[in-house]
């Protein structure tokens, strides 16, 4: 999978999980402050990212999972 | 009142979990009933069937966490949805501290209160996204007052109640209410089989002095369940006869 879809699917994520627009995503943006996201969609998020890129997101790596651009990079790493 | 909505009980098969199953049965649920061997809940089925709701049987051992996690998962792919959980899986070992084994220690803990996380981890994905749900958990009036020989159980039981607390905190807003019944003494082979000079302290202790039946369990249980208890979340309900206050 390349980068730009990862990227794709990741915002096809985030819209679906935190009802935001895709066009109100940036790579900058932050989950909590920028995208309205509590404690409990974070963890979701993780978890469908998880389940949508057959990874494991130790909790130690998802506190670092801070903003769009971070999640996208994790992923790629893996 | 429960038309529509798939309700999950674990330890199923007879006592209170059977009179929560009859209930939420009668209040128009489909039910879905758990316990450590399928064939144990054959009673239970066919009373849920004479109501006309469509029952659903599930083997599940609750102290294994991994295998919850795939009960649920396939209840929810029999069923469609949970709206309902009630977990009511329990034993008891009971024993004075000094003699209790590490063994009896474990199991009552790892049946009681870790069995409710489990099983409450598993339904709460599903409730989540479906951003709503009713979880009630049994606990008893000995984890809030404690009982001599009974340090293992009562332990377990004061577990589920904060923990009751606790996950109401965190799943109240997505629409997930989680609370508890503390029954005291209700009815059972285990009462039945008390000497009348016991059963007559025991009476004298609860000021309705008469021991509880499953029913009276199962009627609050079907309120916590339901609707009309909507503005009630992390609560737990004494169904004591009076005995606690």
């Amino acid at each position: 999978m390349t980068e730009a879809e990862i990227r794709d699917k990741v915002y096809d994520i985030i819209v679906s999980k935190m009802g935001v627009n895709k066009d109100q995503i940036k790579p900058e943006s932050k989950f909590s402050d920028d995208l309205g996201a509590d404690s409990l969609d974070t963890v979701e998020l993780i978890m469908e990212l998880e389940n949508e890129f057959d990874v494991q997101i130790p909790d130690e790596d998802a506190e670092k999972i801070g903003t769009v651009q971070q999640a996208i990079d994790y992923i790629v790493k893996k | 009142m429960f038309e529509g909505k798939i309700a999950v009980i674990t330890g199923a098969a007879r006592g209170i979990g059977q009179a929560i199953a009859w209930n939420l049965a009668a209040g128009g649920a489909d039910i879905v009933l758990c316990d450590i061997k399928e064939e144990w809940l054959q009673d239970t089925a066919e009373g849920v069937r004479k109501t006309g709701r469509k029952v659903w049987c599930f083997e599940l051992d609750v102290t294994n966490t991994e295998a919850v996690q795939k009960a649920f998962n396939d209840i929810a792919a029999a069923t469609g949805t949970i709206d309902i959980l009630v977990n009511n899986a329990g034993i008891t070992r009971d024993g004075l501290l000094m003699r209790m084994s590490e063994e009896d220690w474990d199991a009552v803990l790892t049946v009681n209160l870790k069995g409710t996380f489990s099983c409450t981890k598993a339904v709460s994905r599903i409730m989540m996204k479906q951003r709503s749900g009713s979880i009630v958990n049994i606990a008893s009036i000995i984890g809030l007052m404690g009982n001599a020989g009974q340090a293992n159980y009562a332990a377990s039981k004061g577990g589920v109640i904060s923990f009751t607390k606790s996950v109401a905190k965190e799943l109240a807003s997505r629409n997930i209410r989680v609370n508890a019944v503390a029954p005291g003494f209700i009815s059972s082979k285990m009462t039945d089989a008390l000497s009348d000079e016991v059963r007559q302290k025991m009476l004298e202790a609860i000021p309705l002095s008469r021991f509880g039946n499953p029913e009276d369990v199962a009627d609050v249980v079907s309120f916590l369940a339901g609707d009309r208890s909507a503005y009630i979340t992390g609560e737990v309900i004494n169904i004591s006869g009076g005995m606690v206050m």
